[in-house]
């Protein structure tokens, strides 16, 4: 599925919870963690099990944020959240002995309960050091992973670094998580960016994620959306240029032509691919018919 | 008997009278008479000049039964009315109709006259805060008279309200009448219902805190409709007459809406070179105008005229060139207050030029898009800006029904469901403005046009826009919300709900 955005919505907030699709994010992540005070963290599952009982989320992929193993709450977070069938769980402060224990708990609730083994998905939250480092196995303990999700705030205070607006601390863990992304064909999704009243500061923050090879960001406010999908999104130029190189590799194959070029440079497979990639994006996200 | 709305309203109400029930939207289309009225008439060497509040009452045909009338301009800072009716109820007078183009908190004081019979009728486009709870709880002798803001100035213009004495809140007089809104400490910009008060009242005074010398350099209503001039220490509260700056909406909900309406625009076939447009000043009406003006910079695009309430945005819209000029009946903040000041395009005019269905043409008619509020819609587009859903009067049309009725693209801005509230009803509480003049509805999660706009639906539906039907948007809210349960109400009516041309759209009854 296309995921250019994850929106954080907070877990014990009713209005929230009730406008979560709203904003049209790709994803919505429902959080029980950081959002949700200690003494809230029941009132929050309950409220999140009447949502997604009574409410209808469309084709936004819901997720729900548990507290991190290393809390009194993330077994009961699991055990009253995958029972209500979320698309995904995103797992905190991942590494791999944690993503390999939600796997077999995933794995027992659906056999109690009568789903799909592997229907409920996984996002991978890196926001550690050693999350940083390991990223590579954390993806590889469950085959339910369908993306890394950056988390920069928790990583630069593992690193005791500050936090910058260029992000350039987190230069090496980003590019990290990538490349395990890409090579285990999985999304790689970005760190948020915390102003939510910096627009400009968001949109270059995103279009350099998206140089780095991040497929999608994360979001702390709705009113980021339509910056990330403005990044995210195919430009009508490149629509055009998908086009033509579809166009050009129909004539081609009439033609017999193995190979082919298209304004003076060849087109080959991975050329072709991006090309298919722009155009499905482009249907999907309703660009063209 | 029910009227072609559906709406159950009396032929004869108690304490209103005979009832001419709305008949459609365009049915008061004839010729009309104005009332005549009456003037004294001021000779060399005659003052109108007082120093207090007393002398000129004393000069005044005060009487039991009087209608006198006030305007909103000074909004929630504003001491006249206050000041006036709590002499007139000094000196024992009783049953007076106040006929006052708006009602805020800031005139609570009025609950005890209204319960002590000094006041016993009020007219008004607008009623918020304690006197609105009061005529709610059925306390007002007769019902309130809740009209539009065009409505207003065809009521006097045409007599079906001869108002006895008007007061006028004036920032800036002169000695002799001549009456701005621009300069003074009470400032409030554009003067359009006090505008309208003084032309069709038979005495009228200007109350004023800021005197000047004869002849004041700018007149927005002139010495000819002025017979006394007061000065008092202060006519209103600066902090409530403006906000300062007002704002664009931070809810992402609200600019989820206002996105969506503007593409709508953009959309709609009304978006070109020579567009005219109003908005109001509420944040997602705020987030509209910031959103089309990037867009009009865009495309291009150079409107005609903006009108109604002007803000700063739209200010900002006029200066860059987006709008040849704008039309004016009431500032709402203090970048509006200035430009009315100094900007040639940025033209005054009175209610009844802004809005009056009786006229030889209101500026409501040569609109070409606006963006309305609501706070409960029904399937048939009809809205409702009356009440809450409880039955409380809280507000009222304003130009509400005289915008939708004379845009040629009447948008209609809400959130759908709010909490447990959805926008979308079977039947609205109160019926404040016909859906037969509603085009569009706006919402977070979907947009609904109303089916007789055919050519509206074809042009958009090829847009990424989500239009559904308005049974479509009620569904998805009342899966959300649930069904309410319908609120019980008593026989008496507390308020008749006018329609611009003075037939009745719906009563107000008061609640169980």
């Amino acid at each position: 599925m296309l995921r250019r955005s994850m929106l954080f919505m907070p877990g014990n907030n009713p209005g929230m919870l009730q406008t979560a699709e709203v904003f049209g994010s790709d994803s919505v992540i429902l959080d029980l963690e950081d959002a949700v005070s200690l003494g809230e963290k029941d009132a929050a599952r309950i409220l999140i099990k009447g949502a997604l009982k009574t409410f209808n989320y469309g084709t936004t992929e819901v997720v729900i944020r548990i507290n991190p193993f290393s809390t009194p709450y993330a077994l009961e977070d699991i055990d009253v959240m995958a029972r209500l069938k979320p698309n995904a769980i995103l797992l905190p402060k991942a590494t791999p002995e944690d993503m390999k224990l939600l796997d077999e708990m995933l794995t027992k609730i659906e056999k109690e309960e009568g789903f799909e083994e592997g229907s409920i998905r996984i996002h991978a939250l890196v926001e550690t050091t050693y999350g940083v480092e390991t990223v590579y196995e954390t993806i590889q303990m469950s085959n339910r992973v369908d993306s890394v999700c950056l988390g920069g705030e928790d990583l630069a205070a593992d690193l005791g670094v500050a936090r910058t607006k260029d992000s350039e601390e987190l230069f090496y863990a980003r590019t990290k998580v990538v490349n395990a992304c890409k090579a285990l064909k999985i999304d790689a999704i970005d760190t948020p960016f915390t102003d939510t009243n910096d627009e400009a500061g968001l949109l270059a923050d995103t279009i350099h994620a998206k140089k780095l090879g991040f497929t999608g960001k994360l979001s702390i406010n709705p009113r980021q959306i339509n910056t990330i999908h403005k990044v995210y999104s195919p430009t009508a130029d490149e629509i055009s240029w998908a086009n033509r190189v579809m166009y050009a590799k129909d004539e081609a194959e009439k033609e017999g032509l193995g190979v082919f070029s298209l304004d003076g440079k060849m087109i080959d497979a991975p050329i072709i691919s991006r090309a298919m990639n722009t155009l499905n994006t482009a249907r999907v996200i309703g660009l063209i018919k | 008997m029910k009227n072609i709305l559906g709406r159950e309203v009396p032929d004869n109400i108690k304490g209103y009278g005979e009832v001419k029930h709305y008949d459609g939207y365009l049915a008061s289309k004839g010729t009309k008479t104005k009332r005549s009225i009456k003037l004294t008439n001021v000779l060399p060497g005659d003052e109108k000049l007082h120093d207090n509040l007393d002398t000129v009452l004393d000069k005044l045909p005060l009487k039991d039964g009087m209608v006198v009338s006030f305007h909103h301009h000074l909004r929630n800072g504003d001491f006249v009315l206050n000041m006036v009716m709590e002499k007139i109820a000094a000196r024992g007078y009783k049953d007076i109709t106040i006929a006052a183009s708006s009602i805020f908190p800031c005139h609570g004081e009025l609950v005890e006259l209204i319960e002590k019979k000094v006041v016993t009728s009020i007219y008004a486009a607008y009623i918020s805060g304690p006197v609105a709870e009061a005529i709610s709880a059925g306390k007002l002798e007769n019902p309130a008279v809740m009209h539009t803001h065009g409505g207003r100035a065809r009521i006097m213009e045409s007599g079906d309200l001869s108002i006895d004495i008007a007061f006028i809140a004036a920032p800036t007089s002169d000695d002799y009448g001549n009456i701005n809104g621009v300069d003074g400490k009470s400032a409030c910009g554009a003067l359009g219902y006090a505008y309208t008060d003084a032309e069709t009242a038979d005495i009228t005074v200007a109350i004023t805190d800021n005197l000047v010398e004869y002849p004041n350099t700018t007149i927005d209503i002139p010495q000819t409709l002025i017979d006394y001039v007061v000065v008092v220490d202060a006519i209103g509260d600066p902090n409530g007459i403006v906000s300062g700056t007002t704002q664009i909406t931070k809810n992402p909900i609200g600019l989820k809406i206002a996105n969506m309406t503007t593409e709508l625009i953009k959309n709609s076939g009304y978006f070109k070179d020579g567009m005219s447009f109003q908005t109001g000043a509420g944040g997602v009406s705020l987030a509209v105008a910031a959103d089309m003006k990037a867009e009009m910079i865009e495309n291009n695009i150079k409107g005609s005229f903006a009108s109604g309430g002007i803000t700063g945005y739209i200010v900002d819209m006029y200066k860059e060139g987006l709008f040849k000029s704008l039309f004016d009946v009431q500032c709402f903040d203090l970048a509006a207050i200035k430009s009315a000041k100094e900007n040639p395009g940025h033209m005054t005019m009175s209610a009844s030029m802004y809005a009056n269905a009786d006229n030889k043409g209101s500026v409501v008619n040569k609109l070409d898009v606006v963006i309305l509020g609501a706070t409960e819609i029904d399937t048939d587009f009809n809205v409702n800006v009356t009440t809450t859903s409880d039955g409380t009067i809280m507000g009222g049309s304003g130009g509400h029904a005289d915008t939708s009725a004379g845009a040629k693209l009447a948008i209609i801005v809400t959130q759908l469901a709010n909490s447990r509230i959805s926008a979308i009803k079977d039947r609205v509480t109160a019926l404040t403005t016909p859906g037969e003049t509603v085009d569009v509805i706006v919402t977070e999660r979907g947009i609904a046009i109303n089916p007789k706009r055919t050519e509206l639906i074809e042009r958009l539906k090829e847009t990424n826009l989500p239009i559904m039907t308005i049974d479509e948007l009620k569904n998805i809210a009342e899966n959300m919300t649930g069904k309410p349960k319908e609120v019980e109400f008593t026989d008496e009516i507390v308020a008749v709900i006018e329609y611009r041309d003075g037939t009745v759209l719906d009563v107000v009854r008061k609640a169980k």
